[in-house]
C-alpha cells in the first residue's frame, strides 16, 4: 500500500507573532518552525498503516527551502521518501491553488491513500485536504480518529460532534483528514535520523498559478477584547489573596 | 445571481441549532446589502422542516429530498448542492461551521472554482469577513475576488440565534437528480464510545487545564485546585489527546459546552475550538504565561505568570478562606 502524507511547516506555538509591515501577514523572519500538529497525527496513522499492511510512505510538503527541516524529520519518523514542491509564494495561492500544486505533484505518485491533517495551526482552514481529494476525484472523509484497511477499501472511524462517532466504508484510492488523539505521536530515533540522510528527498518546482486567487487574505491584526479583563499583578501570594477577594465577593463561589 | 441562501443542517429531522446562528447570519448579510434571503434544508422527510423554515423571515424556504440525502454523505451533499445553487444562483451561500459542513462544503466550493471561507466570526460590509489565525492569536479579513458565488461557514457563538426574524416564507420543493454510484462512502449508525459519566455541562465550578500544565504529573496542582474550590475539573483537547485526562473531560467544539458560574482557564491558551466551549461562562479567570494568549480576549480577572507558583497559592489562600 502507497501512502502519501501531505504535511505542512508552520510557526511553533509558543512563537512570538509580530505583524509584517505590509499588514498583511507575519514577520516571518525570527520564527521558529514545526511540523503542523494535527500533520504529525496523520504521519503517525501512515506509520502505523505500513506496519501492518506493508508497503511504503511518502511524504510531501509545499513551501519554502526551510520545510526541508520538516520533511527530514518525518523521514528520521520512518517515511520512506519525501517530494519537496518548492514554492516561495504560498502566501499569494488561496486553498484551491496550494491544493492544485498538491494534486499535481499527487497524481505522478498515484498513492492508494492520502492522508493529511484537519487543519493547520497557522491558516486554520480546515480545507486542503477536502479540495486536494476533489481534485483529484477520489473519495474523503475527514476528522478520523481510526482507519482499518479491508482488502479492496477501507473502514474508517469519523468523529461527530458532542462525543458521537461513525464508522464509515470507503473504497480505495482515497483521501483522509486525521484528528489528533487517535494515535500516540512517535519520536525520531537517533538510528531513524542517521537513515534519513540516505534516503532520497525529491524536489519539484511549483507551477506558476494558472487561476487567479478566488479569496484574497487582505489584512492581519489583533484581535479586540470581547471583554474587560482586569488583570491581577503582585507576587503569586499577592494574586492569590486578590483572587480570593474576587471569588468571594464578585464571582460569590466562596 | 441573486440573494442569500442559508443552507441548515439536520439529522434524523433534528436541527443542528448552529443552523439557526448561521440564519442570524444570513439575514443579517442580506439585509445589508439589501438582497433576499433564502434558506434550505436537505433529506428524506424534511417537509416539516421546510414548514418550520417557512415562518422565518425569508423569500424562499427551498426542500430539498432525495432517497440517497436521507444519511449524510459528502458526495450526496455535494453533487444535491451543487444543483441546488446552480439552480437558485445565490450570490452567497452561507453554512453553520460543523463538523459535517467542514466535511463537504470545501468540496462543493472547488466545483464552483470557490474557496470557502471557513469559521467567519464577523463581517463588514457584505464583502469582509473576519476570521481568526494561529489559533486565535490574530484576527484576518478575507475577501472574495472570484465571480462565482461566494461560500461562507459561520462559527458557532458569533451570531445570536434569537436574533432570527421570523416572517412568512413559501415553501418550496427542490428536485435534484442523484445516482446510487455517484456516493462512494458507506456510512454506519452514529454512536458514543461509552455513557458520558462526567456532565460538565451541570457543573457550576469549572477548572480547567490545559498545555501549560506541560507534564501529566503536574496535574495534581491543578487538581488540588478543583478539589479546594469544589469544582469538576476539565481540560482542553491537546490534554486529553495526550490521554492525561478522559476524553469526557473535554472543553470545546469536540467536547462539553459549559456554562458554568465560573470557569477557572489553568494554562490555556484559548483557540477558537476552546472558547467556543467555554466562553458562555459566567466569570472567567484565566492564568496563563503568555500575555498575547486569546484567552485573555474572553476573560473577566486575568494572571499573566507561572501557574506552578500562582496555582499553588491560590489553593493555600482559598483553603484558607474557607477555614
Amino acid at each position: 500500500m502507497k501512502i502519501l502524507v501531505a504535511i505542512k511547516q508552520v510557526p511553533e506555538r509558543d512563537a512570538q507573532i509580530h505583524i509584517a509591515a505590509d499588514g498583511k501577514w507575519i514577520e516571518e523572519d525570527d520564527l521558529t518552525y514545526t511540523i503542523n500538529e494535527p500533520d504529525a497525527y496523520a504521519l503517525e496513522e501512515a506509520l502505523q498503516l505500513k506496519e501492518k499492511n506493508g508497503g511504503e510512505v511518502v511524504v510531501l510538503c509545499a513551501g519554502p527551502e526551510r520545510v526541508l527541516t520538516t520533511l527530514r524529520e518525518a523521514l528520521a519518523k520512518g517515511a520512506d521518501r519525501a517530494i519537496h514542491i518548492e514554492a516561495d509564494d504560498l502566501g499569494s495561492r488561496d486553498t484551491l491553488g496550494v491544493a492544485q500544486l498538491l494534486a499535481d505533484a499527487v497524481k505522478v505518485e498515484s498513492p492508494d491513500l492520502i492522508l493529511t491533517g484537519l487543519q493547520s495551526d497557522d491558516l486554520g482552514l480546515g480545507q486542503t485536504g477536502v479540495v486536494l481529494a476533489e481534485l483529484l476525484g477520489i473519495p474523503h472523509a475527514t476528522i478520523i480518529m481510526h482507519v482499518e484497511v479491508t482488502g479492496a477499501g477501507m473502514t474508517v472511524k469519523r468523529e461527530l460532534e458532542d462525543g458521537w462517532f461513525q464508522h464509515v466504508e470507503m473504497p480505495l484510492p482515497a483521501l483522509l483528514t486525521i484528528q489528533s488523539g487517535g494515535n500516540k505521536l512517535r519520536y525520531a530515533t537517533l538510528m531513524g535520523i542517521k537513515k534519513a540522510k540516505t534516503k532520497e528527498t525529491k524536489t519539484v518546482e511549483a507551477a506558476a498559478a494558472s487561476e487567479a486567487q478566488a479569496v484574497e487574505l487582505t489584512r492581519v491584526y489583533l484581535p479586540e477584547k470581547q471583554k474587560k479583563t482586569e488583570m491581577l499583578t503582585g507576587s503569586p501570594a499577592e494574586i492569590a489573596a486578590k483572587l480570593v477577594e474576587k471569588l468571594k465577593f464578585d464571582v460569590r463561589v466562596l | 445571481m441573486s440573494g442569500v441562501l442559508v443552507v441548515f443542517e439536520q439529522t434524523g429531522g433534528q436541527w443542528n441549532r448552529m443552523s439557526f446562528e448561521a440564519l442570524a447570519a444570513g439575514q443579517q448579510l442580506a439585509a445589508s446589502l439589501g438582497m433576499d434571503c433564502s434558506a434550505a434544508v436537505l433529506g428524506q422527510g424534511v417537509a416539516g422542516l421546510a414548514e418550520e423554515l417557512a415562518g422565518k423571515k425569508l423569500a424562499k424556504a427551498y426542500s430539498v429530498e432525495h432517497a440517497l440525502l436521507a444519511a449524510y454523505t459528502a458526495d450526496g451533499y455535494v453533487v444535491g448542492l451543487e444543483q441546488l445553487v446552480k439552480q437558485t444562483t445565490p450570490d452567497y451561500v452561507v453554512f453553520p461551521h460543523t463538523y459535517q459542513v467542514r466535511d463537504f462544503a470545501p468540496a462543493l466550493a472547488t466545483r464552483f472554482k470557490q474557496v470557502l471561507i471557513s469559521d467567519v466570526i464577523a463581517m463588514h460590509d457584505g464583502k469582509t469577513f473576519v476570521r481568526q489565525l494561529l489559533q486565535g492569536k490574530l484576527n484576518a479579513d478575507y475577501t472574495q475576488t472570484g465571480a462565482g458565488p461566494c461560500f461562507l461557514s459561520i462559527q458557532a457563538g458569533t451570531f445570536r440565534a434569537d436574533a432570527v426574524e421570523a416572517g412568512t416564507a413559501p415553501v418550496e420543493a427542490v428536485t435534484v437528480q442523484l445516482e446510487a454510484a455517484q456516493i462512494r462512502n458507506k456510512p454506519g449508525e452514529r454512536f458514543r464510545e461509552s455513557a458520558q459519566t462526567v456532565d460538565l455541562s451541570a457543573a457550576p465550578v469549572i477548572v480547567s487545564v490545559g498545555r501549560g500544565i506541560g507534564e501529566q504529573d503536574n496535574i495534581g496542582i491543578v487538581q488540588e485546585l478543583a478539589d479546594a474550590l469544589g469544582a469538576e475539573l476539565a481540560a482542553s483537547r491537546p490534554i486529553c489527546d495526550a490521554g492525561w485526562l478522559p476524553m469526557e473531560r473535554q472543553v470545546g467544539s469536540s467536547g462539553q459546552t459549559v456554562s458554568p458560574k465560573l470557569y477557572l482557564a489553568v494554562g490555556i491558551s484559548g483557540a477558537i475550538q476552546h472558547l467556543v466551549g467555554m466562553k458562555g461562562s459566567k466569570s472567567i479567570i484565566a492564568i496563563n504565561k503568555d500575555e498575547n494568549a486569546p484567552i485573555f480576549e474572553v476573560a473577566d480577572y486575568g494572571v499573566v505568570g507561572d501557574l506552578f507558583e500562582i496555582v499553588p497559592a491560590l489553593t493555600k489562600a482559598i483553603v484558607a478562606a474557607k477555614e
